[in-house]
């Protein structure tokens, strides 16, 4: 078991983000944390990845818990990035390389190439889909246990969609990591997953293998998930 | 991202029926070499291990072979083709039946409806 939460919650004051969550994420899986904005996704990456800490309860990684040095082990993606207008693309990467020891610059290459980066690029003149994709770039370049990816698609175009998509597939490590993703564009990611788990206003609603939805309810992700969250407002 | 799936039905099944029916009309060859499973799931855009369910399905249906340390390979049987393609048919045609008798048509009025249609087309 990669990582665990046991009962956690995680309080803003007095405002619940996260109620009682008890998750657990196997490597060699891909999951979608799906929800609104505002649902509680990306504070649950941030408890795993040791940016934040439970109220209660306890995050684990490999059976140790999770601390801020747990970013050895773990890549995020953030919606930010801290890229340095005046690097270059080749600059930014070969950065990371020195910031991260287990970071992969002959991957980082591979990528870059696979995207159709520009590595003599200033960061300052790209693109937000190519700074998007040199976000990518970044993350899975680092050999890492755990890939968690927050909103890794949004504000990018369908084309850029793809490449990301198809980047993940061929450069997860699926002997050893596990990917999380955290989105509310459910259709883009839906036959990437092996599960989905829905988190409404910061309780999870529902946990799925998606074959299985299929299978034994005939239903896509997107539609349990909008029946779910409908109960949830009706109850 | 290559492939649209239906939601009624599981992912790795519709990969199934689409390496059945590429088979059917020829594109691949008894004996060809399958893409390995990473490459297939980069293909359709799909999660790895739902290509692992497929290959394994194929496998059970004893369309492909695995041969250790070589990959996945369409069998090797020269009644495959054949076999899948009247398969495919009977699949076809049992729906169609189905279909017509839901609007009420029996099946008498099917076959001349059938042979008048054909008869039209010539």
């Amino acid at each position: 078991m990669a990582l665990v939460l046991e009962n956690v919650t995680k309080s803003f004051g007095k405002k619940k983000a996260l109620n009682n969550i008890n998750l657990s994420f196997e490597k060699g899986r891909i999951y979608g944390l799906l929800g609104p904005n505002g649902s509680g996704k990306s504070t649950m990456l941030k408890l795993m990845t040791g940016l934040t800490f439970p109220t209660i309860g306890t995050v684990t990684l490999n059976g140790h818990p999770v601390t801020r040095k747990s970013s050895e082990q773990v890549a995020y993606l953030t919606e930010l990035d801290m890229f340095y207008d005046v690097f270059t693309v080749e600059e930014t990467v070969n950065y990371m390389g020195s910031q991260f020891a287990d970071f992969n610059i002959e991957k980082a290459k591979e990528l870059l190439g696979e995207l159709n980066l520009d590595s003599t690029q200033k960061v300052k003149s790209l693109s937000k889909g190519n700074r998007g994709r040199l976000k990518l770039v970044t993350t899975l370049s680092r050999d890492t246990d755990a890939i968690l990816l927050d909103e890794p698609f949004s504000g990018l175009d369908p084309m850029v969609r793809d490449s990301i998509v198809n980047s993940l597939l061929k450069y997860i490590d699926f002997e050893n990591q596990v990917l999380i993703i955290a989105t509310h564009e459910i259709t883009e990611i839906e036959s990437l997953l092996d599960e989905a788990i829905a988190i409404h206003y910061g309780n999870v609603i529902g946990q799925e293998s998606v074959e299985t939805l299929r299978e034994e309810q005939g239903l896509s992700v997107l539609q349990w998930f909008k029946q779910i969250s409908r109960e949830q407002g009706e109850g | 991202m290559g492939e649209d799936f239906q939601a009624s039905k599981p992912i790795y099944m519709q990969i199934v029926d689409k390496i059945t029916s590429e088979i059917v009309q020829g594109k691949r060859q008894t004996g060809d070499k399958l893409p390995s499973v990473r490459e297939m799931a980069v293909q359709m855009g799909v999660n790895p291990n739902t290509v692992q369910r497929t290959y394994a399905e194929l496998e059970r249906l004893n369309i492909v072979e695995t041969r250790r340390g070589q990959g996945t390979f369409v069998s090797d049987n020269k009644d495959l083709t054949e076999e899948l393609g009247r398969n495919m048919q009977d699949e076809i045609i049992q729906s169609f039946i189905q279909k017509m008798e839901e609007i009420g048509v029996d099946r008498k009025q099917l076959v001349a409806l059938l042979q008048q249609y054909l008869g039209e087309g010539q």
